[in-house]
């Protein structure tokens, strides 16, 4: 597993929200820097004053009880918070040093920044349709590179072989493991460079859980990988970092490693063995 | 047999009653105007221009003059109403004035038909000059049909789950490459049932094309759209209340032809329809 890496402990604290702190010589620059990110829907406040960086080519897994703010912390990553009717935020979202909400267009950073959903929602269309829908719609149309595209994206998503001969037939008659495999090749088709998994197995049998972190493995060897799960197992098995939210604060950032063997705050503790959540 | 089993029993035998009640209705309408009026066609009824002061002949310029209302109003109001409904459900923030356009389109629904005429008549008519003929009646009529083509949008539109929204914006496309790629094909098969239940009510519709398009007894087809035309059911009025020793089965004759004409343009867009939902 990943996360025996231990030079990644790069324990990002609010207060040491400066590079050159000693725990990110090894990274310099991160993937994506959070800072001072506070979100409201209404009067709510879902979000509290978080800062926090995501490095390369990790896996961040970000865990935590109903109502802790991670769904909303990873919507904004993407910006599909943009359309909740009722938001205020405040704070910065960096990638690759740029400001999201100010410096990139959202259709843009939307293409950099792919989303696998909680439930696999294929379109209800063919399995080629769905994977170069994005592709098609920023312009794409070479059919043959289009083509090789949908194979390569199927590969990277382990779902080539079992799909290969049925790629113009409906998504929807995949069974739901598939699907969910189906969304993820759909949003390698884009090339992104970072992926938010938002819960990606919690309606997936274990079999097909086990592909999909199998693959998730794969992509981080060239993506950012942000994952918000409420399997702690899986944010164990499969996270180089993991971060521990409640009730909209950040409480702990650290390896996986250390927040599972020993956690700084006894409510990360708390939660890991399951006393509440 | 237990008390609840004989509760849920009569339950179920009111439900049904109330469905038969309604069915009851139709069944007669259909089997008096069919038993009523289906001797009075034939081809000199249904191709011949009327003679004789309208009691013998044909009714074929009221046939061809519902037919041209209906498809040049629904040809204003498709388009119109299914825009406006895309931008009230896609693009509209709930605001004050979102809410008082939603409260004009229900008030818009609920106005009877013959003050639509009215307003027919004082704008296209006299206002705008378009003189009593296709084009006044026909965006008269279409006014009429917006709210129910805007309802009935906005609904299969919010029908569509958000989630494809979501996966599509979270793909890259922008927001109206969503509407029109992930949205839109979802929406189609609601979006022509609004278009049916119009077609139904055009052309059905007297007191509108009384004072903006129909015509008592004009025995000539239109040649373009600001020519008056006969329609059927006004043609219907007059044959039943202003024409005196009339064939009976001429009158059923008209209906039937309008509930056929109406049938058949519907079973038209329920096929159109049913080829979309294919599609998915």
């Amino acid at each position: 597993m990943g996360h025996a890496e231990k030079k990644r402990c790069d324990m990002t604290d609010r207060r040491e929200a400066n590079n050159s702190s000693a725990g990110q010589v090894d990274h310099p620059d991160p993937k994506i820097k959070v800072r001072e990110l506070t979100i409201h829907y209404g009067k709510v406040r879902v979000l509290n004053n978080l800062s926090l960086d995501i490095q390369k080519n990790e896996i961040l897994s970000v865990i935590g009880p109903a109502n802790s703010g991670k769904t909303s912390f990873l919507r904004s990553l993407n910006r599909l918070n943009d359309f909740e009717p009722n938001i205020r935020m405040s704070g910065s979202i960096l990638l690759d040093g740029r400001n999201i909400y100010k410096d990139l267009d959202a259709e843009g950073l939307r293409k950099r920044v792919g989303m696998i959903f909680a439930l696999p929602i294929p379109l209800p269309r063919s399995i080629h349709d769905n994977i170069t829908y994005g592709p098609r719609l920023a312009g794409d149309h070479d059919k043959s590179a289009l083509d090789q595209l949908v194979e390569d994206s199927l590969k990277a998503a382990y779902l080539w072989d079992e799909v290969k001969d049925r790629l113009r037939s409906s998504a929807l008659k995949l069974s739901g493991g598939q699907q969910q495999r189906l969304c993820i090749a759909r949003t390698l088709a884009l090339k992104p460079e970072v992926i938010l998994f938002d819960e990606p197995c919690s309606g997936l049998d274990p079999i097909s859980t086990a592909k999909v972190e199998e693959s998730m493995m794969e992509l981080k060897k060239n993506h950012t990988i942000v994952l918000v799960t409420n399997n702690t197992k899986q944010a164990a098995r499969v996270g180089t970092r993991t971060a521990f939210f409640l009730m909209g604060d950040l409480v702990e950032i650290d390896s996986t490693e250390k927040i599972f063997t020993a956690p700084a705050d006894s409510r990360t503790n708390d939660y890991i063995i399951g006393r509440f959540g | 047999m237990k008390n609840e089993v004989v509760k849920e029993k009569i339950g179920f035998g009111v439900l049904l009653l109330a469905t038969l009640l309604v069915v009851i209705p139709v069944l007669l309408i259909i089997w008096l105007i069919l038993s009523k009026g289906w001797s009075a066609l034939s081809w000199e009824f249904l191709f011949t221009m009327p003679r004789d002061g309208m009691r013998a002949g044909g009714i074929f310029p009221a046939i061809v003059g519902t037919f041209y209302l209906v498809i040049a109003s629904i040809a204003f109001s498709l388009p119109i109403g299914v825009l406006a409904a895309i931008y009230l459900s896609e693009y509209a923030a709930d605001n004050l004035l979102t809410r008082i356009i939603n409260l004009a389109i229900i008030n818009l629904a609920g106005v009877s038909s013959v003050v639509f005429g009215l307003f027919g008549l004082s704008l296209f008519v006299i206002f705008l000059k378009f003189g009593v003929s296709i084009i006044s009646g026909a965006l008269t009529l279409g006014i009429m049909t917006l709210p129910v083509i805007i309802t009935t949008t906005r609904e299969a539109l919010r029908a569509v789950p958000k989630s494809y929204r979501e996966v599509s914006l979270s793909l890259g496309a922008s927001r109206w490459q969503t509407i029109r790629h992930s949205v839109l094909p979802f929406a189609l098969p609601g979006i022509l049932t609004g278009a049916i239940l119009s077609i139904g009510r055009v052309a059905g519709e007297t007191a509108p094309i009384l004072f903006t398009v129909a015509a008592f007894y004009l025995p000539k087809l239109p040649h373009s759209l600001s020519d008056q035309v006969m329609a059927l059911p006004y043609h219907l009025y007059i044959v039943t209340t202003q024409i005196p020793y009339i064939p009976e089965n001429f009158r059923f004759g008209t209906a039937l032809v309008l509930v056929g004409l109406v049938l058949i343009m519907n079973i038209t867009a329920v096929i159109i329809r049913s080829k979309y939902r294919k599609r998915k």
